[in-house]
């Protein structure tokens, strides 16, 4: 057999009777192997070469249950000692979750096995133990300060908009009038203090003059509030703009953007959100909240070197982080617990559970004490309503839903086909620009309508707000009430009247206005969120709906469905939750979230009866957006982008092979190996340079194939540089060599360079006719970034994740060079 | 790596920073302006509704103290005080100052910042590119260190300052080609 001769000989080279090893052949190895051809035979001793190191290192416990034979892993190398950089990776490159989770548990073996040998050692570790907790809770109090600023500041700079309170200048509107006794019952908000635009320049409040010079006023604002935004954010940290989920999304799925949640990002996202919202463009502060609470998660955990150093662990506190920033968004801490866990984790154990809610729990609380809105709640459109609801309205509920996906569906598509024109047409060329003319679109046509003028929080809580004899808003004139009647309390479904009306027509503009809108908004580059102009949408649908469910069951009392519940006296119908069902279904619409998003919404009412409506309308508008398309906004612009994100909820049924899917193709080169210890360091950097992939099989020889282990590009890279410099005598030509022991070389050649220790032994490898669904759950499973494929032991090709993207993309029917990155 | 966590570590003294100005200012902000009872009460008959505010302590925080010209005979008191509806509210007005002071200082320095990046900084390379060219030559020349290992061994503290500048502004360039140029991300 000439494969068997050539691969004694090779193994003569260095040494070592191949005859030894034969005898020691474990048994699992044979029952690995169960063909046990000759060549099997020999090629156990290699493994057994292993064998000796994994027993050499003390405490390796990490066995690959595929890799034939109980290796060690590099980290556990105890004799060198490990050079700066390796283990670290690129932008934009994809994180190995194993070697990550893998160095994280030897560094805790570590740290326990040094425990007991002085006090200092042992308080390092209870400092380690708590590092977490420490960490969440610094990141909780970070997150809550920061939304209590942002929640102080927009509300300022938005009523600045109108005008200013000339008594003390850092009040806004209702602040500015909160002692003043000359405000009315039915104008509320007026007080001498706050003077508009026109009063301080005209010197008029009334009459066509002022009106326009509020108008313009209005516009001046709003147009500088956006010009500032995105100048800062261009100049300052163009990572800053947009939402930010979605890129939080694929970050914890295990990828690398560098600077995305740095100290920059964090105080330019902070800054521009405030101006952003304040602009009056239909965006909303409840997604970057999640982007500012994650980049305080990051920016503490540099303090902690058991997360600093590991990506894996870092992504627990992120986890954490994007609770907390949930929790103080909608001040919902347990709705954020769940909104990390249905939408934005990728990974998560129960330790990050508990540690995402401790950091939930921190931030409201911190929110709380702030009390930004002077409520003594977290938000501003908090309510309370206790009117029962019958069974009756469930159908309307569940048309509501029907909205809600037909929106969300309609929102995704346009927004889509929107951002993807942005990105592939020379209009985004321009996107100073571009912000300008939607901030002045915005302005110029919100203005006239009251509902669009005012905040959009504001129009939330409006419209979620019940009727009561309490309430003097246009929204609640109903004849009866105007007659100044004393039972008006007792018959609370009533005739419209001419208030009602013309807001009803005042709110279908506004929906209108506000559908359009935001496709335009969401995507530009200023930070926005879609929380909040969704809210909206679905609060004005639901508030039409409940009015005319209202009014219908007012005329037509006497039909059967209303006779069997509305009796006469009993407030039947409640407007304010229609508004809410209508909110939560065009949210679950959009972002396709169910449990997570009932629950926020029920933190913000406080009430638990009416879980059961929400439940029907969120799960009807998931199941009517579903319909039109799987994904929700997020997916579809990770998608958009192309960043390497791998969806645990998305299904792969197709039949493919992993040999069909590997590379190198037919038509393609030979893979891009090394072997263990015939090469120099001049082929090695030959090899590294000429080709651009990111890691290598090391394999014993070119006629053997068989597999040693994976170095990565980054690792090689800089361990040779790093040799080059500190150690002596290594020069072009030295050998390069990845086994244990130096290979034999002659008297007169220069000294080998030894790379074992950057090598991982442990590669995950499957075998060519694995079929790719359980690759594709090995690769979610785990967090894999690549894998090897073998054939009878030899090494054939290679997987990556982006294979399996591109894979996944080509089954679908899109493009795979859609599939961007690494 | 090592360089970006030392400037890091500065910048992360500024959230803390500002947690313990809300925290302070949060404990010495019972003002007495910033309680209030505030009575909202119906039409009623033929009169209008009102709205009444009092600076009373919690417990006191109901109609009978707070609608202070009771605008009804005395026997029809308890009716329409049963309409009405009071709520005590706190804020803290120091807070809100302060933190608007913050964000406008905040805003104020970036946006002085941003024009001298924009105008008047690339007068002054201009300037000194000359020079500057010179010198990196001369540089280049004495030691050709590795990119990808950034040495900050600037000797004085202008220096490193100076570096880290440089360093910021490149990433900061790279992340626009890749937002705005290349639309790589975040489109």
């Amino acid at each position: 057999m000439e494969s068997e001769q050539l691969y004694s000989r090779g193994y003569s080279r260095t040494g070592y009777s191949s005859y030894n090893s034969i005898t020691s052949a474990s048994s699992d190895e044979e029952l690995l192997d169960g063909a046990g051809t000759t060549m099997d035979f020999h090629t156990t001793e290699d493994d057994n070469l292993l064998d000796g190191d994994a027993a050499s290192s003390p405490g390796s416990n990490y066995v690959m249950s595929n890799g034939g034979a109980s290796s060690s892993t590099h980290l556990l190398d105890f004799l060198e000692e490990p050079i700066p950089g390796v283990g670290t990776y690129d932008d934009f490159h994809t994180i190995d979750w194993v070697r990550e989770k893998c160095k994280d548990r030897e560094r805790h073996r570590k740290i326990n096995s040094k425990k007991k040998e002085s006090a200092w050692e042992f308080s390092k570790s209870l400092y380690d133990a708590w590092s977490g907790w420490l960490v969440v809770t610094l990141t909780g109090l970070a997150s809550g300060a920061l939304a209590g600023l942002i929640d102080i500041a927009a509300d300022w700079l938005n009523d600045l908009k109108e005008g200013v309170c000339l008594s003390a200048m850092w009040f806004n509107h209702e602040q500015c009038c909160w002692t003043s006794n000359e405000t009315t019952f039915a104008e509320r908000d007026k007080c001498p203090q706050w003077k508009s635009w026109a009063e301080l320049i005209l010197g008029q409040a009334e009459g066509p003059g002022s009106y326009i010079m509020n108008y313009f006023m209005y516009i001046y604002w709003a147009l500088s509030f956006a010009f500032l935004a995105v100048c800062l954010v261009k100049v300052f940290a163009p990572y800053a703009c947009g939402s930010g989920i979605p890129e939080i999304k694929t970050i914890l799925s295990g990828f690398i953007i560098r600077g995305y949640l740095g100290k920059w990002t964090l105080l330019i996202k902070t800054i521009t959100l405030v101006l952003a919202v304040a602009s009056g463009l239909s965006l909303g502060k409840e997604g970057p909240l999640v982007h500012v609470a994650c980049c305080c998660g990051n920016i503490f955990s540099y303090l902690f070197p058991k997360y600093s150093k590991n990506e894996a662990k870092k992504r627990e506190v992120l986890s954490a982080a994007s609770a907390a920033g949930v929790s103080v968004a909608f001040g919902a801490p347990i709705g954020g617990v769940l909104f990390s866990l249905e939408e934005v984790s990728y990974y998560f154990p129960l330790k990050t559970l508990w540690r995402s809610f401790f950091a939930a729990l921190v931030a409201a609380f911190v929110l709380r004490s702030i009390n930004p809105f002077g409520n003594s709640r977290l938000v501003l459109f908090y309510v309370e309503y206790h009117t029962p609801w019958y069974l009756f309205e469930l159908l309307p509920f569940i048309l509501l839903g029907v909205f809600g996906g037909l929106w969300g569906a309609f929102f995704i598509r346009a927004n889509i086909a929107w951002c993807r024109r942005r990105k592939s047409t020379r209009f985004g060329k321009y996107p100073v620009l571009e912000v300008i003319l939607v901030a002045a679109i915005t302005a110029v046509v919100a203005f006239p309508n009251p509902y669009t003028r005012q905040n959009t929080s504001e129009l939330i809580k409006e419209l979620f707000t019940d009727c009561g004899p309490l309430e003097s808003s246009q929204l609640c004139q109903y004849r009866s009430q105007m007659n100044g009647s004393k039972t008006f309390t007792e018959t609370p479904n009533r005739p419209a009247g001419p208030g009602v009306y013309a807001a009803m027509w005042q709110l279908c503009l506004a929906l209108i206005f506000k559908i359009i809108i935001t496709i335009f908004t969401f995507g530009l580059k200023v930070p926005s969120g879609l929380f909040i102009p969704s809210m909206a949408i679905g609060a004005i649908a639901g508030r039409i709906v409940g009015i005319a469910m209202e009014q219908l069951a007012y005329y037509h009392h006497d039909w059967f469905l209303f006779k069997e519940w509305c009796e006469v006296g009993a407030d039947c119908i409640t407007p304010g939750l229609y508004a809410m069902v209508g909110a939560a279904a065009c949210l679950g619409g959009v972002t396709r979230m169910t449990v997570s998003l009932v629950v926020i919404v029920f933190e913000l009412t406080g009430g638990l009866e009416y879980i059961v409506p929400l439940m029907a309308a969120v799960m009807t508008s998931k199941w009517v957006g579903d319909a039109f398309g799987r994904e929700g906004i997020y997916e579809s612009h990770i998608r958009l982008n192309g960043y390497p994100f791998l969806d645990a909820k998305e299904e792969f049924t197709h039949t493919t092979l992993a040999r069909e899917v590997m590379r190198p193709r037919r038509s393609d080169p030979p893979l891009a190996v090394l072997t263990q210890d015939d090469l120099s360091v001049a082929e090695l950097q030959a090899v590294i340079n000429e080709t651009s992939y990111n890691g290598f099989p090391v394999i014993v020889s070119k006629e053997s194939q068989r597999l040693v282990g994976f170095a990565l590009r980054r690792d090689i890279t800089i361990a040779v540089e790093n040799a080059r410099r500190k150690q002596e005598g290594i020069v072009l030509t030295s050998r390069v060599y990845f086994t244990q022991h130096a290979p034999t070389l002659p008297a007169d050649s220069p000294r080998p360079l030894k790379l074992r220790s950057i090598l991982d032994m442990s590669p995950f490898t499957v075998t060519d006719h694995t079929p790719m669904e359980i690759v594709v759950d090995i690769f979610r499973k785990l967090g894999l970034r690549q894998c090897l494929v073998t054939h009878n032991g030899r090494l054939l090709g290679i997987i990556t994740k982006k294979d399996i993207l591109r894979h996944m993309a080509q089954m679908a029917n899109q493009d795979p060079e859609s599939i961007m990155f690494n | 790596m090592s360089s970006w966590k030392g400037s890091g570590l500065s910048v992360l003294a500024f959230i803390p920073i500002l947690f313990l100005l809300e925290a302070v200012v949060f404990a010495e902000s019972k003002n007495f302006e910033d309680v209030r009872c505030k009575c909202i009460c119906p039409p009623y008959r033929n009169m209008t509704g009102h709205i009444f505010k009092r600076n009373v302590s919690q417990k006191d925080c109901n109609c009978l103290h707070v609608v202070e010209p009771m605008p009804v005979p005395g026997h029809d008191v308890e009716a329409y005080c049963l309409l009405c509806e009071c709520k005590y509210e706190e804020r803290s007005s120091n807070t809100i100052k302060v933190t608007i002071i913050i964000y406008l200082c905040v805003v104020g320095a970036l946006l002085v910042y941003m024009l001298f990046l924009l105008l008047l900084d690339p007068l002054i390379r201009k300037r000194d590119r000359y020079t500057q060219r010179l010198q990196d030559q001369e540089e280049e020349a004495e030691v050709a260190t590795p990119s990808t290992l950034m040495d900050v061994s600037g000797s004085t503290m202008l220096e490193r300052v100076e570096g880290a500048q440089q360093r910021w502004k490149k990433q900061v360039q790279e992340q626009r080609k890749t937002v705005f140029d290349r639309h790589k991300m975040l489109s």
